[in-house]
């Protein structure tokens, strides 16, 4: 099994901002050491993720040790994760006690929340334009990429408040994999870029089946012809698509639109013939499309090698995986002259300590986790795209891009297609604003779509009543309505309402001792003149 | 509050760990007699019988917990006839610390299918007068055989198989075990294993969140050799194929 079902969400999380997640005493706004001390010790701590993918753990490894090897007095300590919700529980928990890691790999949603402790995060941009440690600065052993060398737009998705709180490690985004094959059978032809018309289209005519109840395109008892991996992003993508509210950049919740009510309309329509599901009902993407059972998997491509009959990884037995044609594209769209998709992967952030030296030595392993060999190396692993030009334009990696298809290993077609897609596409890419909750209000959009799904399936009626008791629920379940009023507080455009009796009093009454105070002076001033 | 949270978790390991080593035991009440059930409430049979996505509502008795989350439960559960998996049973901490094993439960909940597990999703329970642990039932013959899901989820045992390489180290040995399905976890991720029988292989798992690595059985999956004969005890999880949930293991000779 190669994921743990059980999902980290930001339920619990957001109650603690909400009551807020300061170290125990805080921390000093760090500042940059006049000189870093390279005779003395470090050991710092890296919270990693990987994908549960075993080259990946081995490409964290060994830029430890060459980091290791560069900087003899620096240890780094690994922890793996595999579940980026696992990561920030565990951050927030350790903030409460100053015992964060040094280095984290984690989400811009994730930092906003860390940023409630008190400077727990190190804001970066000082860090950047160092010019002896710095990026591409004269005193590091290793050659790091340059500021400018950091694609911009993935540099850009970390600087939110006013600052850089983290690099970009790496970037994927979402794309469609399609089973060519069975789109082709039932006599379509796969359009270069998807609308969602014609998967919903395609979809529906995959569900006939003769009088047996057998699919007629797979002969099989098992068709699920769509199925969504991550419906926060489905539902953050149609709402961007459909240029639709979900949030504003200071934090007031959108999400709640007549829009989205249409979504969920048409999202229930096809579940309703059984032509739509999801990851958490029903099961990864992958293990239906690789058997037969699905044509339109929508997965990240940091999945890319689960994904079709040759993958290279595999959760189904060899007797269930069917012979077809793989199409990577990328995600269905309502305005295909317009494309949007988001944006997604791992940061690195830092956290901030008493001892500055340490917080530089956490500097200069995460600017080495940018260098072109870890780069690379991971992106490599997966459908991933470097975040610096320099790797981009390198050799090797371009070398690597033209051997899509070489072999099902290291040249896999569907994983080179799928970081190509992103790779052409990043222009089109977008992700949302970040803000103090921002990851609850993600989970609570993937929240509408699992829900209505499973009203659907469970033959509840999803009419007006009940889109309006599911957005209350999705309120207050992810705390929405409070994470609203918290933040309209931080931008200073909260609405306190009428003042209270007591302190309407106690105002009049200043004014007044103030205005008798005022009348004596002037009483004083003129008898004097006079 | 990270002594707060710390508390939490280790509470809910504690309880957890209870399923951990968990030996067939008599029932309490009429061991191998299937209870009368309240009104309302279906038999195993009925609730095998009924389709996915339909409201289903069972009495059971914990037989061991595999995690507490945001005040929803995952719990093995058992009746005389059959198992139920109980998956993200909304429940508070202070009723999770009452789900002993054997505590008879009434769920209310819908019947769903994940990635082959049959299980009830969304589920609430109140606790019943009552008390079952389920013996261990041996499964061994069954394996590789259609017959085998018929005992989803029960607690059962497999008798003398043979310890197989599950992967190979850094330096390209063989190993007994992985941590993760692939060798890329650490201590305290799930453990993978191979056991064989009659020629054939199978994939066990100590799952983490069920028996973490203070169990005794966590241990005695990572000193396991290749070729040791070992008898396990555990439930038989379903993941696209049977992925039993091992909760000991025992050396035969």
């Amino acid at each position: 099994m190669r994921k743990k079902r059980i999902t980290f969400t930001a339920l619990i999380l957001s109650s603690l901002l909400l009551t807020g997640c300061h170290g125990k005493e805080g921390l000093s706004a760090f500042q940059p050491p006049e000189e870093f001390d390279l005779s003395r010790e470090y050991e710092i701590t890296f919270w990693a993720k990987n994908d549960t993918n075993k080259t990946q753990t081995a490409i964290y490894e060994k830029a430890i040790s060459d980091f290791e090897n560069l900087y003899p007095n620096i240890t780094v300590n690994l922890r793996l994760y595999t579940d980026y919700g696992k990561i920030y529980n565990d951050v927030i928990t350790n903030i409460a006690t100053n015992t964060t890691p040094n280095v984290c790999i984690t989400y811009p949603d994730h930092i906003a929340t860390y940023l409630t402790g008190n400077n727990q995060v190190v804001p970066l941009e000082t860090l950047f334009t160092d010019p002896s440690y710095g990026l591409g600065g004269s005193q590091l052993r290793f050659s790091s990429p340059s500021l400018e060398e950091i694609i911009p737009q993935f540099l850009e998705e970390c600087a939110f408040g006013g600052h850089y709180y983290a690099l970009p490690y790496m970037r994927s985004t979402e794309a469609c994999y399609v089973n060519k094959t069975y789109v082709e059978a039932l006599g379509y032809t796969l359009p270069k870029t998807l609308t969602w018309d014609f998967i919903w289209e395609v979809s529906e005519a995959a569900m006939a089946t003769d009088a047996e109840g057998t699919f007629l395109v797979n002969g099989q008892k098992v068709m699920i012809p769509f199925i969504y991996k991550s419906t926060d992003n489905m539902m953050i993508q149609m709402l961007k698509q459909k240029e639709a509210g979900y949030s504003t950049e200071s934090g007031d919740i959108l999400l709640f639109n007549s829009v989205t009510d249409e979504l969920l309309q048409t999202i229930g329509a096809h579940t309703k013939t059984d032509a739509f599901s999801t990851f958490k009902i029903s099961g990864y993407p992958a293990n239906f499309l690789n058997a037969g059972q699905c044509i339109f998997a929508v997965d990240s491509t940091a999945g890319a090698t689960w994904m079709g009959t040759d993958a290279p990884l595999s959760d189904i037995s060899a007797d269930k995986l069917v012979r077809f044609e793989t199409a990577v594209l990328p995600i269905p769209q309502f305005d295909t002259s317009h494309p949007q998709m988001i944006s997604q992967g791992p940061s690195v952030c830092i956290f901030n300590k008493e001892d500055t030296q340490e917080v530089m030595a956490s500097w200069l392993f995460t600017q080495y986790l940018l260098t072109n060999e870890v780069q690379i190396a991971y992106s490599e692993t997966e459908g991933y795209v470097p975040v610096t030009s320099k790797a981009h334009n390198c050799a090797e990696y371009q070398d690597y891009l033209s051997r899509c298809g070489e072999n099902n290993k290291e040249y896999y077609d569907v994983k080179i297609k799928a970081a190509k897609l992103l790779l052409e596409h990043v222009d089109h890419t977008f992700v949302t604003p970040v803000f103090a909750g921002s990851a609850s209000l993600r989970d609570a959009a993937g929240h509408l779509i699992e829900s209505t799904v499973k009203a659907v399936r469970r033959g509840q009626d999803i009419g007006g009543e009940y889109t309006k008791k599911l957005y209350a629920d999705t309120s207050s379940l992810y705390r929405l309505d409070q994470l609203a009023q918290q933040n309209q507080a931080l931008s200073g455009k909260a609405d306190l309402g009428k003042l209270p009796g007591t302190a309407l009093t106690l105002l009049w009454s200043l004014a007044g001792a103030w205005s008798l105070l005022l009348c004596y002076a002037v009483w004083r001033a003129v008898k004097k003149r006079q | 509050m990270k002594k707060l949270k710390l508390l939490l978790l280790t509470s809910a390991l504690a309880f957890a760990l209870a399923g951990c080593g968990q030996k067939g035991g008599d029932s309490a009440g009429a061991a191998g007699t299937a209870d009368a059930k309240s009104e309302g409430v279906m038999t195993y049979e009925e609730y095998m019988a009924a389709a996915l996505d339909s409201e289903v509502v069972v009495e059971t008795y914990v037989q061991a917990k595999q995690s507490w989350w945001e005040n929803q439960a995952t719990v093995y559960t058992q009746d005389q006839d059959g198992a139920y998996f109980a998956y993200n049973m909304a429940c508070s901490e202070e009723d999770y610390a009452k789900l002993t094993p054997g505590t008879k439960i009434k769920i209310t909940g819908y019947k769903g299918e994940w990635s082959g597990e049959v299980e009830i999703m969304d589920g609430s329970f109140e606790i019943l007068e009552g008390n079952y642990i389920a013996q261990a039932q041996d499964v061994t013959s069954l394996l590789g055989t259609e017959d085998l899901i018929k005992h989803q989820n029960q607690f059962v045992s497999f008798k003398g198989m043979t310890v197989e390489a599950a992967g190979q180290d850094e330096s390209g040995n063989d190993v007994a075990f992985l941590y993760g399905w692939d060798g890329s976890g650490q201590e305290g991720d799930d453990l993978y294993f191979n056991v064989s029988l009659n020629g054939e292989t199978y994939t066990f798992t100590v799952e983490s969140y069920l028996c973490d690595s203070s169990t005794e059985v966590y241990k005695a999956v990572k000193a396991l050799n290749i070729g040791d004969k070992i008898d396990m005890e555990g439930f038989l999880y379903w993941y696209e194929g049977v992925n039993p949930h091992i909760t000991s293991v025992m050396a035969t000779k």
